[in-house]
């Protein structure tokens, strides 16, 4: 029973390594930013999420206890990484991209990144809406 | 058998980092910067956790932690700060 969680600490070990490298490998050898920006935010997460798989498992055989710290650590690389990957990206399209290379949305309304932020938005609640019965007058 | 596990992960998260450094000083734009510091961030939370493991000691995954907030942090306030010009308005 040991020898296998052993085995399973080793190989999740050996996988995050690999993972770990490509994510780094792919930030320098893709061309272009947008492309750059794919292979860290996704292998490299995946890379520590085996990492931290591995010493909870590897905690649990030697010292019998479950440990929380690496599932917090996992959940807060996971929810933070897309937050970081969406950010690097606006900064990128604001900074190089013209909008003539975006596709474009088939809505009336635009990219919503390149949208005009002095139009202030609407209150719902205060305005009457268009299609409202008219107020009931009895006799 | 975890011994060259061990070695073999310290190996390619030290190969990762030094090609992040090598894209961080050869960047084509200041994007690619923060992008090699974000995974920089990550590569070194992979490495305590793994020297964490090596010394059998759970001391590590606070810092691991820290690093992950401020690694998180410092790179919404570099992307707020090329897009806006400003951090705090």
């Amino acid at each position: 029973m040991e020898q296998i969680a052993e085995l399973i600490v080793a190989v999740l070990l050996v996988a995050a390594g690999v993972f770990g490298l490509i994510g780094s490998f792919g930030l320098i050898k893709l061309p272009d930013t947008m492309t750059r920006l794919h292979a860290p935010t996704k292998a490299t997460t995946l890379g520590v999420g085996s990492v931290l798989l591995a010493s909870m498992l590897y905690f649990w055989i030697t010292q019998g206890r479950l440990s929380w710290h690496e599932l917090l650590i996992t959940m807060f690389l996971l929810l933070t990484a897309p937050i970081t990957a969406n950010l690097i990206a606006k900064a990128h399209l604001h900074r190089f991209g013209d909008m003539g290379k975006l596709p474009a949305t088939g809505t009336p309304s635009d990219w919503a990144t390149f949208e005009d932020e002095a139009k202030d938005m609407q209150p719902m609640m205060t305005k009457t809406p268009p299609n409202a019965a008219p107020p009931k007058q009895d006799h | 058998m975890i011994h060259y596990a061990l070695t073999f992960a310290f190996g390619c998260f030290g190969l990762g980092l030094l090609f992040n450094l090598y894209r961080i000083f050869m960047a084509p734009g200041v994007i690619d910067r923060v992008l090699a510091l974000d995974t920089m961030v990550i590569n070194i939370i992979a490495l305590l956790i793994l020297y964490g493991i090596s010394t059998h000691s759970d001391v590590y995954f606070e810092a691991a932690m820290l690093f992950a907030m401020t690694g998180f942090v410092s790179t919404v306030a570099y992307c707020k700060f090329i897009l806006r010009g400003d951090i705090i308005e």
